[in-house]
Order: C-alpha cells, then structure tokens, then sequence
C-alpha cells in the first residue's frame, strides 16, 4: 500500500465472512457429510486400565443383521504399523490402532464394528465378549516412577519414556549467592480440551483410481495427509485430506489418531465410504489431554526480591502411549519459564513417565501456560516470602524495555517487548491502590478480597523449521497462494486451517487493502489438500504471523506483476504504481490510473504479450520465519472468597494484552476471551480425574465441568501494541495469550485472598472443598 | 447416544397407561418428560423394551385450584410450574425450587412427576416439596392412595411407588400469611444438579416468633429428608442471628452424607449447615408482615 | 412406526423406528444438519430447537414423541430471505467462532427473549446455563442476545 492510503479494512472490527453460513445451519462439519453407501463405525473400548487381551468373540456381533464388519487388534496386526510420535523421546511404545495383547488405558480401543447406521453398530458392540485378566494399575507419575511400579510397557523395564536435561548460565552459583531460595511444587492439573465439536472422520476409497479422500475434523489436514500415508502406504498424491468445518480444535486436533487410520483402512478394505464419530464419553477419554506436569522449582533470590535463577525439575505424565507431540510439550514450559523477567540462569529436568492414562498432547498453550504459571506463581512466592508487593517484585525482575530483542537464559530470543506499560494499565484499570484498601478493609469485617496479578509473555508464530522435530512432517513455515481470477475477484489458498479462527476474514481484509478492492472481492479456502498447496496448519498462535507473511508474499508477488504488465500499459514505471480502488494508480496522482480489470485482461487475454512475462495472475508465496514471536501482558482480577463455603467470585477482571499490530480488533477480542474462559476453567474448574483403577471419573460432561456463562466473569480488555520487528505484518499471535495470562492471574487473586489464612499454595482447580478445606485448617492451626 | 431397541406407546389417559403398564409388566417404564430416563437409556444404563409416554395426557397436566389446596399434575413441566401465577402467588417456594432446575431447555421438558418418581438424590424438586409438606397422589388400577411426601422418599433413587403405579399429582396447601421462603442451591459446576440444595419456609407468629419451620434438604444424603433437629429448635423460638445458626448446626444430623468427586461427605455436610442457616435467614427477611 | 411433525413451517411424515432420537431424525431423516450433537449426556444444548415455540434439547426427546409438534430449527431462522434479528446480533456481535455450539445458542435466544425482551447480562448468563461454548468465552454471545433483543424490541416498537 502507498504511504497517504488509509487502510480501509486492516485494524477495523469487520464482520466475519464465514458467519452467514454458521448462524444459518449450512456449514458443513465431518458429521454432517453422507455419501451414498456410507457405513458407520463405532469403537469397543477397554472398560480397564491396565489388562491382558485373552481372547475377543465377536461372531455374535457379525451375525447381527446390518453390521458389515467387526475386526479388532488382530485383523490389523502385521496390516498396519504402529502410529506415530513426531517428537523426540528416547522410548517410544509400540501404539496399534487397534489394542493388540493388552490394553493400557480406559478407552483404548479394542474392536470397531461397522454396519448401516450407528444403531445398529452400536448394537454389535453389546455383543462383543472380550475376557480380560485384569493387570496392576499405576496413574500416579511419581509412583509410576517407583521400583516396584508396575511396568506399563514391559520391553523398556521401567515406565520411564526420555530423561532429558536442559542448563544454562551459571545455575550453580546462582544457587551459592543467594540470599534464600524459595522451594515449592507445583501441579498443572491434566485437562480435557473439549472443543465442541468432537472428532470424527468420514473415508471413501476408489479401487479403481486407488485415491483415498479422507474428511476429518483436524487442525492440520496436510500433516495428517503426509502420516496417513505412512501409517497407510499409499503415495500422497493418491490421497485428499480436507478438513471440513472444524468444531474447535485448540490442539487436540492436531494429533493423528487411531480412528482416523481406523476409518480410512476400513474404507479401503470394505470399498465402501466408511464414517467414524467421536461421542462425548470417547471425546472425554481418548481425545488427548493437555497438561499433566508436576514441578520442583528452586528459585535463588536476593532478599531484595531480585530472581538470580531458576531450577525446576519436571515429572511429565505421558500416558500409556505417545501421541503425535505428547514429548514435545513439557519442553516449551522449560524453554519459557523465566517468563518475562530477567532470569540470567536456569535449568530443568524432564522425566517423561508412562501411565495407565490418555496421552496429553498440544492444548491451547501448549507449554506456555505452565511455564507462565511458574514463572508468575514464583513471583507471588517471593513476594510473599520476602513481604513485598506482587506489583512491585514484577517490575523489578522485567526484562527491560532497552534489552530487546532480549535473549533469555534458555537461549530464545524475545523479539520486542515493553512489559511495564501493560503492567501499569491493568493495574490502572483495577485501581490498584484503592482495591488494597478495599482489602484492607474488608478483611477486618471477615470479608476475603484478593487480588491477582499476572504478567506474561508466551512464544508465538512457530516458527523456524529448525525448532520443530526433526521427525516431523512439515516445517515451521507457512505457504500462501493468491490467483486473481478473469474478472478481477480474488481466490487465496492458505496453508494454515482456521476452525474458529477467523482468517477467512482476517486475509481478506490483508488482500483487500492491498490490492485496493472490496473485501467481497476476496474469497479464502483452506483445509483440502487436493486444492491448497502444502501448508502446516494452524496451532501455536501462528496462522496470521505465519499464515498471514506468506500471504503477504503471495500478494507482493502479484503486485510486481501486475504493476509490471500496467507500466506498459501507462508507460509509467512499476516502482511508481499503487493499488487503489480498484485501480493500478500513480502513486503521486492517484487520478491517473487504470482499472485493474484491463490489467486482468491483458495477463488473462494475452493478446498482446509483455515479453517476459507470463499469462495468468496466480503467485505463491512459502513464508519460513526468521524468529518466533513473544506476545505478552498483564492480567489483573479481583476475587472474593466466601470463607464458609470456599466459593470464588470474580469482582472483576482485567486482560491487557499485547499482540503486536492488530488486523481486526474484534477477532482478538473473541480470541481473548476464548483463552481467559478455559484459563480460568484451569484455574477453578477442570481436571480429569483418574481413580487409582485407572477409571476415568470425568468421564462425561456431567463430571467434568467445562466452564458455563453463569461460571464466568465479564471481561475487561485493553490493549499495548507492540509491533513485532520479525514478519512484515508486525503481528504476535493471541490465540493462547488469554488462556496464558488467567490461569496464573485467578490463582494469584485466590491465594491472595487467602493471605490472612496464611496460605500460601494450593494446587489447581481451587474447587470450594479445597479452599474451604485450607481454611479449616489454617483455623484449626 | 444410540438407545438399545424399545416398542413406544402413546397413552391417551391415566386409565390406558395403567392398562398399559399391566399388560407389560416390568418390561414397560413410563415416560414423561424424559429427562432423566432417556440420558440413562443413551448410555444403554436402562434398557427397558415398552415405554409408555404419558407426557400428552391432559389430565395429568397443569396446575389447579381445588378445595383450597394447590394441586399439580404429574406431567407438568417444571416450566409451568415456575412461571404458573397461582404458583408463583401462592406457593412461591415451588416456584422457586422450579425454576432452579437445570436450565431453560430442562424445565422446557422435564415433569414434577417424573422428578418425584425418580428420586435423584441431587434432585430440586424433593427439597420443596418436603418442605411444603406435599401429598402424591398415586394411582393404579386398583384405585389411588395419598403418600406425604414425608412417607415418599425412602432411599437412593426408591420412592413409596408401587410397580403399575402412576403419579398424577402432588397437592400443596398454600403459604400463610407471615410466611416467607428460600431455595438455595450449590450447584454440581458440571451437572447443575445440587450438591446441596435447601428449601426454607418459616411462618411467624403475631409476635414475631417462629411459628413454624420446614425445611427440605437434598443433595446430602441418598434421599431428601427434613432436618427435624432444625425446625424443632427454632419453634416458638425469636429468629435471630444466634438461634438460626445453633439450630442450622443440625442440619446434616444423623445423616450418612453422600461423597463423590465434586464434594466430600464433611464438605457436604458443611454446605448443609451453611445453607440451612442462609436460607432460613433470608426466608424470614423476605416475610412481608 | 409413523411420525408426522411440521419442521419449519413444513409438515411431513415418516416411517421410523421408535427408538430414534429427535436429532437424529432432524439430522438424518429430514437432513437437516444445522442442528449439532455434541455430548451424550444432554448437557451441552447443541442440538437445541423449538417445539411449540420452547427450547429444548432434541437429543433428549424421542422422534416419536415430536408427533404433531410444530419443530422449528437454526434453517427456518431465515425468513424471506432476511436473517431473524438474533442471526443478525450473532454475526454483528462476533458471538460465534467455530459455530459448532451457535445454532442451539441461537434457538435458546429466540425462546429467552420471546419470555423476557430486555434481559440484563447477568439473566442472559442464567438463561445460558443449558448450551456450552468453548471457543468464545461467552461474551460476545452475550452482546450477540442484547444486540438481538434491542432489534426486536424496536422493530415491534415501530410496527
Ligand atoms: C441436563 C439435565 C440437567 C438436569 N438438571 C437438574 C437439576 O438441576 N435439578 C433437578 O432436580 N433435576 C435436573 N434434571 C432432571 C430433570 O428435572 C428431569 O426432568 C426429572 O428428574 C425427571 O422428570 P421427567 O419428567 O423428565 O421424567 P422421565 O425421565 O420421563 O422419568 C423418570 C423416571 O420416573 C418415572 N416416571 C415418570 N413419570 C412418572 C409418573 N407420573 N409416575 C410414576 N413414575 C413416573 C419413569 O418411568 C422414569 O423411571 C436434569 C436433567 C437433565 C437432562
Ligand atoms: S447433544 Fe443434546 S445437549 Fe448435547
Ligand atoms: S463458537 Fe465454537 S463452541 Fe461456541
């Protein structure tokens, strides 16, 4: 865009595009696709923890009528190769699609059966008899770890997947000069993503062109292309992934799993479309986790309250099996969390121990809110040790404004940031000073105010191939194609594969004022291999810093043709050409221009040609990122505790977040939001719950408490915007900052409002039973 | 989500669903409003092979004024209950307890006598109507009988129905004057259903004492109970800060509290004291005098 | 067994078996895929739609005992072509992201402001308590309801 061009549509709350379709029923999700033939599948899954396969009879439910087929663990062995891990882990287990010999969690899925419709499929199931030799149960990853622990994956000896060390800076000393070194344990309870829409996956096979086209409700339809076809041996090119409408994702779709293998195998065995859906019990259990990750943390410090280091040690719960990202995660919470204070020396340890539970994988955060969680629960630790302001003990430790791009003692590099400023805002908003006194006084009348404070930064925009698994399909760039079509409208092919996101919008508004036209001129598609070039899809906050850079490209690429083919034709040079209203224009007299239309024309007409340059409008752009970015903020609540009955109230709650340039206000609003509600879900409500049994006694929504309005405080947002120096967008990232920033936020506001208790820790969700609990006994003490 | 194979049947009165369920015996449920029998038959946690659906028969429907007591139909929705203007009037504590249960879509299907019948023990309704001293109607083809609701809960999910019985109604006495009420519920954060619900009604006299005091406790034990500790230590008794809350201390009196996951039986049990005292509390402060 | 029902102003009648779930009859049968399935245990208001006018989670009702009803679903929404006004408060409001749970939160807004036609955000909240959603956070789908009722309350003032 030429410098005097207002952008018309970039930084406006614009409508979002894909909106008409969902508010009026006519979006498509895998669920909602039929195709002539189509069978059900439904799965049998291990009502045990931990136990021995004898023996399954399933001819009672082939005789049943309308069922096609029943296979189970030994219809597929030899036929189909264990799925896949793409992290690094130092023991990987053997993971069939189909549970062979022994079953290792509740869920695991030891039987499919198809017939005409789920009823009936349904129905064979009840007739399925496996007889199992129950199998000693460990869920506990520190008991796990024990000498006399039942071993899970008995060719590995012990349940431990990868060890693995991380140090840095002089932790040694660190811990010699120290005035004290505050110890504690923390808990990142294991959550279940949830996302509205559970899985599920649709299959249909052509013998004849042997092409598989797979729809599945995933986040990363060409990763899951490229491991499909591993899993299955079948050329990529002989097979279309498209990810339909996606219900949510926030992580747990990015895996690759069983029943997507499942259904495509069966599909091709059959030659019949094969449909699979996920049910909430099955969503509950075998959708990946996230979280799970217990943490030693010793932080020296000054009796100043300056931070000299950080040691953690990590006990990492991976279930019985690894998924696709399952040893990556606890890393990212090493590798962040100093959070955003100067911290000159860390170190931390990882023990990855196998349970008889689901894998956790990616969920929203992915790392970063745990690592936001030590980082800001040892703030309030020193600051409660050593008596001083929690306000106060941020500002101090921030890395300050001047040292960015900053590099922390883990070795990344912060590409801008000014944390104080946001810091001062929220707790302007919340008028610090006054919701003190408030406290103050409240607490003399046995009134529990508390408040809470949380100042985060988190890593964005994945980033350079580099970071990502050596193992792993796919890089950490993004791809973009831009095809302007004969009558001047617009046609984007994107990489990454929005479900909630809003980059339908988002891009089109990027598009639209670039290239001077209407946002109804500009239609995005994603999520179809057969018609999107490759791309890695979209997690990690990165569809627009990624995503969006590589569209930019695109669209640069497109410009310099165009310009190229209009300077002819106005015998103006390129360099001298803008877009605007839909005309290429002198920059410096936005009168003398020509349509695009005729420029179209001529690329699309080629009647007289240009030498040099080739028919047709369509550019691509591959955006690999020099850097990550590291979005931040502070978030600050106010909450009242009810002493007798250990319920929470929100009084208020305060988001400042800082995501660099901002394309559409209202689509970071919602991105927001979205994130405080399942922080905060972390902080209070959820957890799945295993019995010592290895039943899952969250098993359904009934249980587990997924947060409902009523549960959740009115948000108050503001905003710093510090753009990023890394993609020509200036963007961050906010899909997981709000998820980031609450969690931390609301406990610091809890414990707080426990101060006068002396309570100083309580692990998440803070449920009344626990905070009442603590205050019987701090009574009682 | 996919219930095992059942024969439905649509019953056009009492006396053809009474037909019904003797012709099928212990093979037949009814049905109502379905809330909480078809979740359990998507599970395949029932499997019962003829339901007979009494949710359509008018006559067990809607809320009516009979010889100065309030009565209501076995298969009215909870909605109607709550928004009903006799009951809002004259029974507000029904109303009250109603209109917490579940949400909009739940009280748009679920019925008074499908609530009672099945007897969850984090139920609403049974709170309120211990509390109003309620009498159930039940009929049979061999005639009908009152049970008060005193007599009607007897454990986990067991009531005094009888097999081929149907309740067609529980008939209320309206509120007093000088009367005021409160339900307050700690609801389960997944479900909605009480993990402890009490229902208050208190009753002044001309000089400001307690008259009478009823309570109805959920959620705590197997079954919904009335604290009798509770009522007999604030009769007759001035209702100030002190007595409500030594007679609130016996609200989980020899109660075997309930445990699971979401609250422990001490937690409960606490949650009933608290309650009790706070719903008392605020049902005399809302007594109009 | 038979079953005739008015889906969206629309009567038919079909053969089923007694045992089919309402949503899976609006869903297979009649093809009517707006409305959403997700949980088992009639929690998360998904699949809500009006019958009579009421909300109510259609996975929680049998196809056979919507016999006679009048159903409608998020298709019938639009009338002439124009979006109902709480269509409109959803799309204005930024009120859905994935769009999995928006049908049954837009079926549940019609019955709540055909009972109260101003609620405040805290009754809005309350009235929420039958339909989850994971990706908004719930605010703007409360602005999205008192966008919608502010619009019918004018609408009806000038008619
Ligand atoms: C998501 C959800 C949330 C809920 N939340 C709450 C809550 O917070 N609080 C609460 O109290 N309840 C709650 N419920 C339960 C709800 O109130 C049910 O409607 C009620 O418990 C049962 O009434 P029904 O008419 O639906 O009965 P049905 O499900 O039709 O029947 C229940 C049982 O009673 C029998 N029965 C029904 N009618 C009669 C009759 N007239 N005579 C004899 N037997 C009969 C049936 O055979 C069956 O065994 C909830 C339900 C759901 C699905
Ligand atoms: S599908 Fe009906 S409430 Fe969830
Ligand atoms: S918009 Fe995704 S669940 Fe509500």
């Amino acid at each position: 865009m030429a410098a005097g061009i207002v952008p018309k549509f970039v930084g406006s709350r614009v409508k979002r595009r894909e909106d008409p379709r969902l508010i009026s029923g006519n979006g498509t999700y895998v669920d909602d696709i039929k195709l002539p033939g189509m069978l059900a599948a439904v799965m049998l899954r291990s009502p045990y923890g931990h136990a021995k396969i004898n023996s399954i009879d399933v001819e009672a439910a082939k005789k049943l009528p309308g069922v096609v087929a029943v296979l189970t663990g030994e219809d597929i062995r030899g036929k189909l190769p264990t799925l896949i891990t793409a992290a690094p882990a130092q023991n990987v287990p053997y993971h069939p699609a189909l549970a062979q010999d022994r079953v290792r969690f509740v869920g695991e899925a030891v039987a499919v059966a198809v017939a005409i419709d789920q009823y009936t499929a349904q129905d064979a199931l009840d007739l399925i008899e496996v007889d199992y030799d129950p199998l000693p149960v460990i869920t506990d990853p520190e008991k796990a770890l024990e000498a006399d622990a039942p071993v899970i994956h008995e060719q590995f000896g012990n349940n431990i997947s990868t060890r693995a060390e991380v140090k840095s800076g002089e932790i040694d000393r660190a811990m010699r000069e120290a005035d004290r070194i505050i110890k504690f344990r923390l808990v990142n309870q294991r959550l279940a993503p949830v996302p509205m829409e559970p899985r599920g996956a649709v299959a249909q096979w052509n013998p004849g062109s042997e092409y598989l086209t797979l729809w599945s409700s995933t986040q990363g339809p060409h990763l899951l292309r490229s491991y499909l076809a591993e899993v299955l041996k079948l050329p990529e090119h002989r097979m279309r992934v498209i990810a339909p409408e996606v219900g949510g994702g926030f992580g747990c779709k990015l895996n690759v799993y069983a029943e997507e293998v499942m259904t495509a195998y069966l599909a091709m065995l059959l030659n019949k479309p094969v449909k699979w859906i996920e049910r909430r019990r099955e969503n509950l259990a075998t959708t990946t986790h996230g979280r799970d990750l217990i943490t030693y943390i010793e932080a020296p410090v000054k009796n100043d309250g300056t931070i000299l280091g950080l040691k953690a040690r990590f006990i990492c719960d991976m279930g019985a099996y690894l998924q696709l990202l399952t040893p990556m995660v606890p890393g990212f919470a090493g590798m962040m969390m100093t959070g955003c204070y100067k911290v000159p020396a860390m170190a931390f340890e990882q023990l990855m121990v196998f349970t008889n539970k689901m894998a956790p994988d990616a969920y929203r955060g992915a790392g970063r809110p745990e690592a936001c969680f030590i980082a800001e629960r040892t703030m309030d630790m020193i600051a409660l040790e050593l008596n001083l302001d929690p306000a106060e003990i941020r500002r101090k430790n921030f890395i300050p404004k001047e040292a960015f791009p900053a590099q922390i003692a883990s070795g990344l590099i912060y590409d801008s940031g000014d944390y104080e400023p946001a810091l001062d805002l929220a707790l302007k908003h919340i008028d610090y000073p006054k919701v003190r006194a408030e406290q103050a006084e409240g607490r003399k009348h046995g009134r529990y105010i508390g408040i809470g404070i949380c100042s985060y930064v988190e890593i964005c925009g994945i980033g350079p191939s580099p970071m990502l698994p050596p193992s792993m399909k796919g890089g950490g760039w993004e791809s973009a194609t831009i095809r302007m079509e004969p009558d001047s409208k617009v046609t984007v092919l994107t990489g990454v594969s929005p479900h909630g996101q809003g980059q339908e919008t988002s891009f089109a508004q990027l598009v639209a004022d670039e290239l001077g036209i209407g946002i109804d001129d500009v239609t995005v598609v994603h999520g179809d291999t057969a018609i999107v070039q490759y791309g890695t899809g979209t997690f990690g906050s990165r569809g627009t810093s990624v995503g969006g850079a590589a569209l930019m490209m695109a669209v640069q690429k497109l410009q310099a043709k165009m310009k190229k083919i209009a300077s002819t034709m106005m015998e103006v040079p390129p360099d001298q050409l803008t877009f605007n209203n839909g005309t290429i224009a002198m920059a410096s007299d936005l009168t003398k221009s020509i349509p695009l239309q005729r420029v179209v024309d001529a690329s699309y007409g080629h009647k007289h040609p240009i030498p040099g340059i080739e028919p047709g409008l369509n550019e691509a752009g591959f955006y690999e990122p020099t850097a990550c970015t590291f979005p931040f903020g502070t978030h600050a609540c106010v909450v009242e505790v009810d002493a007798d009955t250990g319920v929470v109230k929100f009084l208020r709650y305060v988001a400042v977040d800082d995501c660099g340039r901002i394309i559409n206000p209202l689509l970071v609003e919602g991105q927001v939001h979205g994130g405080i509600a399942q922080g905060i879900a972390q902080a209070l409500y959820e957890e799945v719950i295993y019995d010592e049994n290895g039943q899952l006694l969250t098993a359904t929504l009934m249980d587990y408490a997924v947060p409902k309005a009523e549960m959740l405080p009115h948000y108050e947002l503001d905003s710093t915007v510090t753009p990023s120096p890394i993609n020509p967008l200036g963007v961050k990232g906010v899909g997981e900052a709000g998820t980031i920033g609450s969690t931390p936020c609301v406990v610091s506001g809890v414990l707080d409002a426990l101060k006068p208790f002396g309570i100083k820790n309580l692990d998440m969700p803070l449920k009344p039973e626990k905070i009442w609990r603590a205050i019987q006994a701090a009574r009682k003490a | 989500m996919f219930p095992a194979s059942f024969q439905y049947h649509r019953a056009a009165s009492v006396k053809d669903a009474l037909g019904m369920l003797q012709q099928f015996g212990d093979d037949a449920k009814l049905l109502s409003g379905g809330h909480s029998l078809l979740p359990m038959m998507k599970l395949r946690l029932a499997q019962p092979t003829h339901l007979v659906d009494i949710a359509g028969v008018a006559e067990l429907s809607g809320v009516r004024e009979e010889g100065g007591k309030i009565v209501i139909g076995g298969a009215t929705i909870h909605d109607n209950v709550a928004s009903n203007q006799i009951v809002r009037n004259k029974l507000g504590l029904l109303a009250e307890v109603a209109s917490a249960i579940g949400d909009i879509q739940v009280r748009n299907r679920g019925t008074i006598g499908g609530s009672l019948a099945h007897s969850d023990p984090a139920a609403d309704y049974p709170a309120g109507v211990l509390a109003l001293e309620g009498e159930i109607k039940l009929e049979s083809s061999s005639g009908s009988r009152v049970v008060k609701a005193q007599d009607f809960f007897v454990d986990l999910l067991t009531t005094a129905i009888k097999p081929g019985e149907i309740l067609t109604g529980v008939s209320f006495t309206p509120h007093p004057a000088r009367t005021g009420f409160a339900y307050l519920k700690h609801r389960q954060p997944a479900s909605g259903f009480a993990i402890v619900g009490i229902a208050a009604m208190v009753t002044l006299d001309a000089k400001g004492n307690c008259e009478r005091v009823r309570v109805g406790v959920t959620g705590l034990g197997a079954k919904a109970f009335r604290p009798a500790a509770v009522e007999s230590a604030l009769a007759g008794k001035k209702p100030d800060t002190g007595a409500i809350g030594t007679a609130a201390a016996h609200a989980a009196d020899g109660i075997d509290p309930l445990s699971d996951i979401h609250a422990s039986a001490d937690f409960r049990s606490e949650l009933a004291r608290v309650y009790t005292r706070r719903a008392i509390q605020q049902a005399i402060a809302r007594i109009k005098t | 067994m038979r079953v005739t029902v008015t889906i969206n102003g629309q009567r038919r009648s079909d053969e089923i078996e007694d045992r089919l779930l309402l949503v899976h009859y609006l869903r297979e049968v009649a093809q009517l895929t707006g409305t959403h399935v997700g949980c088992e245990t009639s929690l998360c208001g998904a699949c809500t739609v009006l019958i009579n006018g009421k909300a109510v989670k259609s996975c929680t009702v049998l196809a056979a005992q919507a016999e006679g009803v009048e159903i409608t679903t998020v298709e019938g929404l639009v009338k002439d072509g124009h979006l109902h006004p709480v269509q409109e408060g959803f799309w204005e409001e930024h009120g859905l992201q994935c769009g999995f749970c928006t049908p049954g939160m837009l079926m549940l807004t019609t019955d709540l402001l055909s009972r109260n036609p101003d609620p405040s955000e805290a009754e809005i909240r309350h009235a929420l308590d039958g339909n989850l959603c994971r990706c908004t956070g719930y605010q703007h789908i409360i602005n999205a309801v008192q966008y919608a009722a502010r619009k019918m309350r004018e609408t009806r003032k000038s008619a």
